[in-house]
């Protein structure tokens, strides 16, 4: 794998257990519903609050391609990207973050919190979300340059591929 | 770019399945939905418009079982293959782990089929990503048509490298699951090269 694009992302319980901490604080200083963290491609990484009800999954992907077409309008009128999207509904409101231009913090709340509550709580919480995902690529680069010996994926077999479609 | 998750004990991957306008590659999704089980598949979401033509993508979760201690997940997207939806195709590109180039057999789609193999090429380029090297499977959809180019033709037109071919008929769904095998196959296989900080 050559090219910087293909590179996995990688996720470590350490970083993991890290971020978990900010958003869930971040949920209560925000009073926010729910919260929740995606990488750019679509992918859930964390989320807290009132998630039991919700497709994450579902709201991860539309999420990262409301942020790859917003981006996309960014740079057909000369911006880099819009970093804050906010959409308004009768109940629920979504705000929507770009974190060190790499992940997507996405915010839930309703009238028991304001938007100026939420863009001022994120802000600080973004902060602390970019050293640890600064950490986070400090960590697979290291574990690449080490080699991948205890890669659990180095042993995959063609028998264990066959299985998950069996 | 899979994503890899310790934590949770994940590897999420994405296949975007890529062609020409009304080559079926929704189709190839709904079917995927419709024969997988409850418990491993999320909800199947069409951004179509009114006449159920993508206007953004199709996205479906799959969750496969374990390999190694790891759930494994396929994220399967579709683009719009109408020709102007250009913008739109590039921005599902991102991140792609593997790619299914769905194409029409019909003989009036062939050039059709060739346009949107070169704007695969392309997009993918612009991306950073080189086709030759990135998972690929072709399928060469609507076999059940009376009018299908030969597929020695097919073959020769978008298939000069020879990666895993299949012939399909997405509707009744021949062809559908072993297209989707062989391209996650590579993935997984591209994963154990690679190794986990690769």
């Amino acid at each position: 794998m050559l090219q910087p694009q293909q590179n996995s992302f990688v996720m470590y319980d350490e970083e993991f257990q890290r971020i978990s901490a900010v958003i869930e604080k971040l949920l209560r200083e925000s009073n926010a519903k729910v919260i929740f963290l995606v990488d750019k491609n679509g992918q859930l990484i964390a989320g807290c609050g009132e998630t039991e009800h919700l497709d994450t999954t579902s709201l991860a992907s539309l999420t990262a391609g409301n942020i790859a077409a917003t981006g996309g309008l960014a740079k057909l009128i000369g911006e880099k990207e819009f970093s804050i999207l906010f959409h308004e509904g009768e109940k629920d409101n979504i705000h929507i973050s770009i974190v060190a231009q790499r992940v997507i913090l996405v915010v839930i709340f309703d009238h028991r919190s304001s938007l100026g509550l939420v863009r001022l709580r994120v802000k600080k919480a973004s902060d602390e979300l970019a050293i640890i995902f600064q950490d986070l690529a400090v960590k697979a680069a290291e574990m690449e340059k080490t080699g991948n010996a205890d890669s659990p994926f180095a042993e995959i077999t063609d028998d264990d591929i066959d299985n998950l479609f069996s | 770019m899979s994503f890899i998750n310790y934590a949770s004990r994940e590897i999420n991957c994405k296949i975007v399945y890529y062609g020409p306008g009304l080559c079926g590659k929704t189709t190839n999704l709904q079917f995927v939905y419709q024969k997988t089980a409850p418990d491993a598949k999320g909800k199947m979401i069409s951004l179509a418009t009114e006449t159920e033509r993508t206007l953004f993508f199709d996205f479906l979760p799959l969750a496969l079982g374990e390999i190694r201690g790891f759930k494994t997940r396929f994220h399967l997207y579709t683009v719009p293959g109408q020709v102007f939806y250009d913008a739109s195709r590039k921005l599902i590109l991102k991140g792609v782990d593997g790619v299914v180039f769905v194409a029409d057999s019909q003989e009036e789609r062939l050039d059709a089929n060739i346009e949107s193999m070169e704007n695969l090429k392309v997009n993918l380029e612009e991306q950073g990503y080189e086709l030759e090297k990135l998972p690929f499977v072709v399928q060469y959809n609507k076999q059940d048509l009376p009018n299908c180019t030969p597929l020695e033709e097919l073959r020769e037109l978008l298939n000069p490298n020879a990666v895993p071919e299949f012939t399909a008929c997405a509707q009744t769904g021949e062809g559908v699951f072993e297209t989707l095998k062989a391209v996650a196959k590579q993935i997984l296989l591209e994963l154990k090269k690679g190794g986990a900080g690769a």
